[in-house]
């Protein structure tokens, strides 16, 4: 299949591409950009006139649901909604059930993505044995049978000699390590925020100092190990002060930033609902903002959905016994143009935290569209405005806060391996 | 109003409605009126997730003294039917021609989330809802002090003990603010005092005998006997030590300083019994204007119906 997309605005960070130009794609890779090849001849033309083109899009943090909790959503379901949303890559974490410990776990969810998905699935393996956080998991079979990293994801580990065992173990293994920075002591059962919204409603806060002390900790170990770790979801603008610094010291440090984080803030937290209850919690309006400051900092290697599919049931409850989380895959590239509308950071900026930079934090070769590249991609119209509501939400997952939104620019195609997965 | 979830939302009119509704079910000598029909032929549910003697039992008084049909239902929350969600429990209360809901339960919001998902004919009223709201108990509390003290504009109310905890402080503090008191403080130690709680327009004090001073309306705070546990305190003893009101803090407030405290009291934990059985003690008050306060509001919401 030869595809040709024509007068594309190309946005392409990792090439420094910024241009219309025409898209050649031949045998699931870009076969060349701007002249076509020689001999070509397409079997579809794709007229791309005043839309943009990028890299497909990677979410490093992305809840398949499968396998074991299938009622919440399934490969199919959310691959189909990434693909929808111009995303080719996603990352699933291993808290699924059973837990990602061995290779047979990878393996089923590479099966799973081959036969039902719509896109690329990689995996993070767990750190410890069934992230109960007192065992070592087999770092060397999961890196065997493909896993891009490994993470206790929002599980504790026991105590700091065995993260720091588990950290040594991971880099040996040439594993980068995906630390969501929460000191559960500190945290207790809170929902929300510590802070005012916590006081009126009288919800349990986490307090910042849950994530700041977990960092802070963390950052000690890396000094005295060298371990590179990736810090997950941070919420708080001390954590990314305190990573910042240690980075200017020469600490091997990168973070990222879910897109929710940098939109809302635990005031807009009404009516006690459910669909604001996220782990991290929504932080103040002071973190908010110092968060979007620092999304061009070095420190940052990626914005993320989060994204986490609930049957209904999950959130129809009082606030403090729903389940924590957004189906977010489908707000990740509305909510990070915003930030480009909003001018927190440029355009290609924020593509370059979508598709090069995590690509690099992961290993992977995707988020470029150099030739020979895979020919993931999105075709992205800035002039369409729409809504979201819960009909226009492909993730089996409706749980949002952010329905009803409008929002202008949609993504009208996105290719995977050169064939298009989706068209709108 | 359809419902009645918390002091928050409500208009100083809104809440001196409530207070003057009260007011005309109480004779002359104070004593609640026996019984009206204006609730005749309703049905109200008392749907208790929590343990509750006398929030139950005075919602249930005030309901018959409506004419009301009375259902208690008491939900222990080990003992609920796994799988049954608190909306299926509903669902199915609601299938038997409900007309009012007066709801207990151990999650902030859940009062406010039934109101949300709950037929339009139905009112809901909030009995206590995790840390946030016990709107009917403040209703009374300040019924108690318009009784005693006339108006609030000159009032100095301080609020002592566990507010991180208390649903009962924060409807309070709410209503208290907006029927314009003078000064509200609330008087802990840190560890029981939600954070930035200066922003709900209070006072923070961590010395009794410095936010008692001048004071013309105490209200001590229940203290749970499992905030031990949690590294919230040392020990029940050294809490009285330090907040425990005796006859001689309480000298430290105006000459006429009330009393009050929502019960049930821990004597010698958080008041010595000398001065819960004081002349400056109005906590029997309290109870017994419980009645017309949540008569008040039943009747107010069920107007309110169609």
């Amino acid at each position: 299949m030869r595809i040709e997309i024509n007068n594309a605005h190309l946005v392409d960070p990792s090439n420094e591409i910024d241009q219309v130009t025409n898209i050649y794609i031949h045998n699931k890779k870009i076969a060349s950009i701007g002249e076509p090849p020689p001999d070509w001849q397409a079997d579809k033309t794709i007229n791309a006139d005043k839309c943009f083109v990028f890299p497909g899009l990677i979410d490093i943090a992305t809840r398949l649901r499968e396998p074991g909790y299938e009622y919440k959503a399934t490969i199919a379901s959310e691959t189909y909604a990434a693909v929808s949303a111009g995303i080719t890559s996603v990352v699933c974490l291993p808290d699924s059930n059973p837990i990602i410990n061995t290779p047979a776990e990878v393996e089923l969810i590479q099966q799973r993505s081959q036969s039902t998905g719509h896109c690329h699935v990689y995996v993070i393996g767990a750190l410890t044995h069934d992230l109960k956080g007192t065992m070592l998991s087999e770092m060397a079979a999961l890196k065997e049978a493909g896993v891009v990293g490994v993470t206790n994801a929002l599980y504790p580990v026991s105590n700091n000699l065995v993260f720091r065992r588990a950290m040594e173990y991971a880099s040996s293994q040439d594993l980068t390590l995906f630390f969501h920075p929460m000191d559960h002591d500190l945290a207790a059962n809170g929902c929300i925020h510590e802070g005012m919204s916590a006081t009126r409603m009288g919800l349990a806060g986490i307090p910042s100092a849950a994530e700041t002390a977990a960092v802070g900790s963390c950052l000690a170990l890396i000094e005295q190990t060298g371990v590179h770790v990736h810090f997950c979801r941070i919420s708080t603008q001390r954590s990314i002060q305190m990573l910042e610094r240690a980075k200017f010291d020469g600490a091997p440090v990168s973070a990222d930033i879910c897109a929710h984080q940098v939109f809302l803030s635990d005031r807009e937290i009404k009516h006690f609902d459910g669909n604001y209850h996220v782990i991290p919690p929504l932080r103040s309006r002071v973190d908010v903002a110092g968060l979007r400051q620092k999304l061009s900092s070095d420190i940052i290697h990626a914005i993320c959905s989060d994204h986490q599919p609930h049957e209904p049931d999950a959130k129809l409850a009082p606030f403090p016994s729903t389940e924590p989380g957004i189906s977010a895959l489908e707000t990740l590239l509305p909510l990070a143009m915003k930030l480009v509308e909003e001018e927190v950071a440029s355009l290609s900026e924020i593509i370059s935290l979508l598709t090069s930079k995590p690509a690099k934090l992961l290993n992977i070769n995707a988020g470029s569209l150099a030739p020979g590249c895979p020919a993931d991609l999105c075709i992205y119209n800035p002039a369409i405005e729409w809504t979201l509501t819960s009909e226009s939400i492909n993730s089996r997952g409706k749980n949002t806060p952010f329905t009803g939104s409008n929002f202008k620019g949609k993504v009208t195609h996105t290719l995977v391996n050169g064939k298009v997965a989706y068209q709108d | 109003m359809q419902h009645f979830l918390t002091t928050e939302s409500l208009s100083k009119d809104q809440l001196t409605a409530i207070l003057d509704t009260a007011e005309s079910f109480t004779n002359v000598d104070g004593r609640t009126v026996k019984k009206v029909p204006l609730l005749r032929g309703k049905t109200i549910v008392n749907l208790f997730f929590e343990a509750s003697t006398r929030t139950r039992t005075t919602f249930e008084l005030a309901a018959k003294r409506l004419s009301a049909d009375v259902l208690n239902i008491n939900i222990n929350a080990s003992a609920t039917v796994k799988g049954e969600t608190l909306l299926d429990t509903l669902r199915n209360l609601e299938a038997m021609h409900v007309d009012m809901f007066i709801i207990r339960h151990q999650d902030s919001g859940a009062a406010e989330f039934l109101s949300q998902h709950i037929s339009p004919h139905i009112s809901v009223i909030n009995a206590g809802d995790g840390r946030h709201a016990h709107p009917t108990q403040a209703m009374l509390d300040v019924f108690t002090i318009r009784k005693i003290k006339k108006s609030f504009e000159n009032l100095k109310v301080a609020i002592v003990g566990d507010l991180l905890h208390s649903r009962v402080a924060r409807s309070q503090i709410h209503a208290l603010r907006t029927l314009g008191t003078k000064e509200i403080r609330v008087i802990a130690p840190r560890t029981l005092l939600p954070s930035r709680i200066e922003n709900l327009g209070v006072k923070a004090f961590h010395k009794i005998e410095e936010g008692l001073n001048d004071i013309d309306v105490i209200i001590m705070l229940r203290l749970q006997k499992e905030r031990m546990q949690g590294a919230l305190l040392p020990s029940e003893h050294e809490y009285f030590q330090l907040f425990g009101l005796t006859q001689e803090r309480l000298s430290l407030a105006a000459k006429d300083a009330i009393v009050m405290h929502p019960g049930p009291i821990n004597r010698g934990v958080e008041i010595s019994s000398e001065v819960a059985d004081g002349s400056q003690s109005v906590i029997l008050e309290q109870v017994s204007y419980s009645i017309a306060v949540r008569m008040a509001i039943m009747s107010m919401l069920a107007g309110n119906q169609p």
